[in-house]
């Protein structure tokens, strides 16, 4: 079999059996996102520490295909326990690196979407907080 | 009958390799692959027959529009209209584009209705869409009935509310169901109504004839039927060609056009189009595309569109029969006879896109995955996206074996 394709043992390992996966009883924030045109939609569930803008646990579901669940897995792994910043600061690269750093341009939104549908509230989190701490002085 | 192993020589793509592995190519409801014959018709036409059509008088002018002028004919004859009735375009969309804007115009007013179905492509929707809008008329999308084909009772219904237009896709790219077209023409006409119809999934594999199915517009592409990309088909009755005002402006479509005045500044024109179909041909056509459809047209002629569609059925049939086993759930009809070459399908807990991809990677198959450009009918089957077979005169019988053992390894990685 050729091994030219990204379903290698680490993905099909995280698909097989995805980490944190399953919904938190009164999370702190709930985030859904989903690519419709290819019918992959993700939701994680985060317990979120305000003062020390630290992600607590974060859990997922998804209805999605192999890579967009790996990708959701792996990320729910490396974020756990982070600072916001540092999921902040998380790029396209280190998703693509999930899967041994290329990954074919077609599938790329089903890899980025997990990452994506997360920053797209972390970020509003750094940026209200740093609105708040410009209002203090 | 043919033998799809002595076409195959006629595909120089067939030779290409994907992954390491033949390419077995299921992806002809997408677009199919093109023959030696046709790719070589084009390349005569820039060797040796290069000009512009329909001004100059050189030779090479005259020849030029002479393959354009018979290229016309020849896509008449295919689906028995007349040459006035068949205007090119760049394709399936662009044609019901401007039938949906055309039709809008001169025929609708605030209020009325039209009528399309829950089988539409987006291109047989959206341009619905859109002038509906415009015009305050009111758009209604008719269900299938459980044969996955339109449902005619509620069809009827909404004729007898007062609806204008229908327009209705001849096949089902999803699902490859075939509407009933020629008992729809009946009843739309039954109450004064028009009829447009997306022939894009049908032209390609079956034998059409639209004086018998007596439909009012018809689009189609060259793409799907061994023709080159950007180029396609605008059929309109002749009836109609003649009330309805060109909707591109420009060169070559003209008789006349004369300034009122004298003085140009004081001035306004006067503008005399040339006869249908040349008036809604604005600026200088796809003469490569009509060429290259022309040959394409003969291609299928030889073998037959009645053949043509019962090869496709004798794959289809194969394949149903091998999709049985409870890893799979297949949509639509499980009866070749009701269907053309397209099979659509899910391995169960399998997202579309993950077989999609293994299938190419893994065996060199391409397959579509995902809504296809139908996500009303995807939706109302109950899943985001379908792994979805089409074949057309090149494949076989030996390439279905290696797509259900593809499938299989596909299953027990994923499993
Ligand atoms: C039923 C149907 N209508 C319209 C189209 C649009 O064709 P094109 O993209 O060639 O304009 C397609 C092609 O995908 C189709 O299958």
């Amino acid at each position: 079999m050729s091994s030219d394709h990204i379903y290698l043992d680490n993905l099909l390992d995280h698909y097989r059996n995805p980490r944190n996966y399953g919904e938190i009883k009164n999370p702190d924030f709930v985030i859904e996102d989903a690519n419709l045109s290819c019918g992959d939609e993700v939701k994680f569930f985060v317990k979120f520490d305000k003062n020390k803008n630290v992600i607590e646990d974060i859990k997922f579901v998804s209805r999605s295909c192999a890579v967009c669940k790996a990708s959701a897995s792996i990320l729910t792994e490396l974020v756990k326990g982070k600072p916001i910043s540092f999921v902040n600061s998380l790029t396209k690269k280190d998703v693509l690196n999930f899967f041994g750093g290329r990954i074919d341009p077609s599938r790329e939104k089903c890899a980025l979407l997990p990452l994506r549908a997360l920053q797209s509230k972390t970020k509003a989190i750094e940026e209200d907080s740093h609105k708040n701490q410009k209002d203090l002085f | 009958m043919f033998d799809p192993n002595d076409i195959r020589h006629d595909f120089p793509i067939l030779n290409v390799k994907v992954n390491g592995k033949p390419l077995i190519y299921f992806d002809n409801a997408a677009t199919s692959q093109k023959p030696k014959q046709v790719i070589e018709a084009i390349e005569n036409f820039y060797f040796l027959k290069n000009a512009n059509v329909g001004r100059s008088i050189h030779t090479l002018a005259e020849e030029a529009t002479e393959l354009y002028f018979q290229s016309r004919k020849k896509v008449a004859d295919f689906i028995n209209a007349t040459p006035e009735e068949v205007v090119f375009s760049s394709g399936t969309t662009e044609s019901l584009n401007a039938i949906a804007n055309v039709v809008a115009e001169k025929f609708l007013n605030p209020k009325d209705i039209v009528v399309t179905s829950i089988l539409e492509h987006h291109s047989n929707l959206l341009p619905w869409v859109k002038v509906c809008k415009e015009k305050s008329c009111a758009l209604k999308v008719v269900n299938a009935n459980k044969n996955w084909t339109i449902n005619i009772e509620k069809l009827e219904a909404l004729l007898k509310e007062g609806a204008k237009v229908v327009s209705l896709t001849h096949v089902s790219n999803v699902l490859g169901t075939i509407n009933p077209i020629k008992e729809v023409s009946k009843l739309v006409h039954s109450y004064d109504a028009i009829l447009v119809v997306d022939a894009a999934q049908s032209v390609p594999h079956m034998p059409v004839d639209v004086k018998d199915l007596d439909c009012d517009f018809m689009a189609f592409g060259a793409h799907k039927m061994l023709g080159p990309m950007g180029t396609g088909v605008l059929y309109l009755k002749k009836r109609y060609a003649d009330l309805i005002e060109p909707w591109n402006l420009g060169g070559g479509m003209i008789k006349s056009v004369k300034l009122l005045n004298e003085v140009p500044e004081l001035s306004c024109c006067k503008v005399t189009y040339e006869d249908t179909p040349i008036r809604f041909e604005a600026g200088t056509p796809n003469v490569e595309g009509a060429v290259g459809l022309s040959a394409a047209i003969d291609y299928l002629s030889k073998l037959g569109m009645n053949s043509v569609l019962f090869h496709e059925r004798q794959l289809v049939k194969y394949l149903l029969e091998n999709l049985k086993g409870n890893s799979f759930e297949v949509y639509g009809p499980k009866d070749e006879n009701s269907i053309t070459g397209i099979v659509s399908f899910n391995l169960k807990g399998i997202h579309a896109h993950d077989v999609a991809y293994l299938l190419d990677k893994l065996a060199g198959i391409a397959v579509r995955s995902g809504h296809h450009c139908a996500q009303p009918l995807v939706n109302i089957l109950g899943t985001v996206a379908t792994v979805r077979a089409s074949f057309y005169i090149y494949n076989t019988i030996e390439e279905i074996n290696a797509f259900i053992e593809a499938l299989k390894e596909v299953e027990k990685m994923l499993k």
